[in-house]
């Protein structure tokens, strides 16, 4: 009897469960972003810069605007 | 500290539109999306002139007062992004953007309106650096890769420039000095002046 009534109860417990209603929240203001300077962590970049080092980034990011956008640079 | 910021030299630029073409290309923008375009002013009238416009970056950006939900954020660059995850679509930062960069994809049913798109000064978005999730949603993550704009670097006349604000605008100021005209940096003041757009002129801000 008692094993019967286990057979049962437990099976429509667990169909209830599936019933539950999962938590939906709106989720508020923006994630933190990862700072550009930490890279991508792969060798897929610039290379000239060591991952990580925001000072290196930052003088990467003005030595490649000098070299690639200020065309007195090439004709002088 | 570097602050990121465009500007476009309307006496260089000849609306070749590669700008906009290595814009959709580098992050797969989808059809009806522009992030980046070129306008041309006075057109076919002698004087004409050209400006690539897309998200400035603004110091003050209105987008980012006006979101309901909070889902612009500005990294320490200076580059404004959004969280797609959060954005639900409403369309406020689109009327609020003195330079219509808020686009939004219209692929859904009866044209219904998806998540913003915009520039993201190729600076991807919160998901992890690098990552297929972060291209997926907001294309290739150059500024991470120790690179600068697809759309400046693939400028053909070099007129568009992106990078640290000292820099471009140093650069900016060798070129009007050399041609000894054409200072007009169209835009700058709107996004990175004092004079904020919306602002009552002489008012107290």
């Amino acid at each position: 009897m008692n094993k019967r009534i286990v057979w049962v109860v437990w099976p429509c417990l667990a169909l209830l469960a599936a019933c539950g209603e999962r938590q939906q929240t709106i989720s508020q203001d923006a994630r933190a972003d990862t700072a550009a300077f930490k890279g991508t962590g792969m060798p897929y970049a610039a290379p000239g810069w060591k991952q990580g080092d925001k000072g290196s980034w930052e003088q990467q990011l003005k030595v490649r605007t000098q070299m690639g956008q200020n065309d007195y640079n090439k004709v002088q | 500290m570097a602050r990121m910021k465009f500007v476009c030299d309307s006496e260089r630029c000849i609306e070749c539109n590669s700008c906009v073409t290595a814009c959709k290309n580098e992050h797969e923008v989808p059809w009806g999306v522009n992030r980046r375009r070129v306008v041309t002013l006075n057109d076919g009238v002698p004087g004409e002139r050209s400006v690539s416009v897309a998200c400035m970056h603004c110091s003050d950006a209105p987008c980012m007062a006006v979101c309901p939900v909070n889902c612009f954020y500005r990294t320490d660059e200076g580059v404004v992004l959004h969280d797609k995850d959060v954005c639900i679509g409403c369309g406020y930062c689109s009327y609020a953007c003195p330079f219509g960069a808020p686009q939004f994809p219209a692929a859904g049913t009866f044209g219904v309106r998806g998540k913003m798109d915009k520039c993201t000064f190729c600076a991807g978005g919160p998901e992890a650096n690098g990552s297929q999730a972060e291209f997926d949603k907001y294309g290739r993550n150059r500024l991470a890769e120790g690179k600068l704009p697809a759309c400046a670097e693939m400028c053909s006349t070099k007129a568009l420039l992106a990078g640290d604000g000292d820099v471009v605008a140093d650069i900016f100021r060798n070129r009007v000095v050399k041609r000894g005209k054409g200072a007009e940096a169209w835009g700058w003041g709107t996004a990175y002046g004092s004079k904020q757009a919306g602002q009552p002129a002489g008012g107290k801000s």
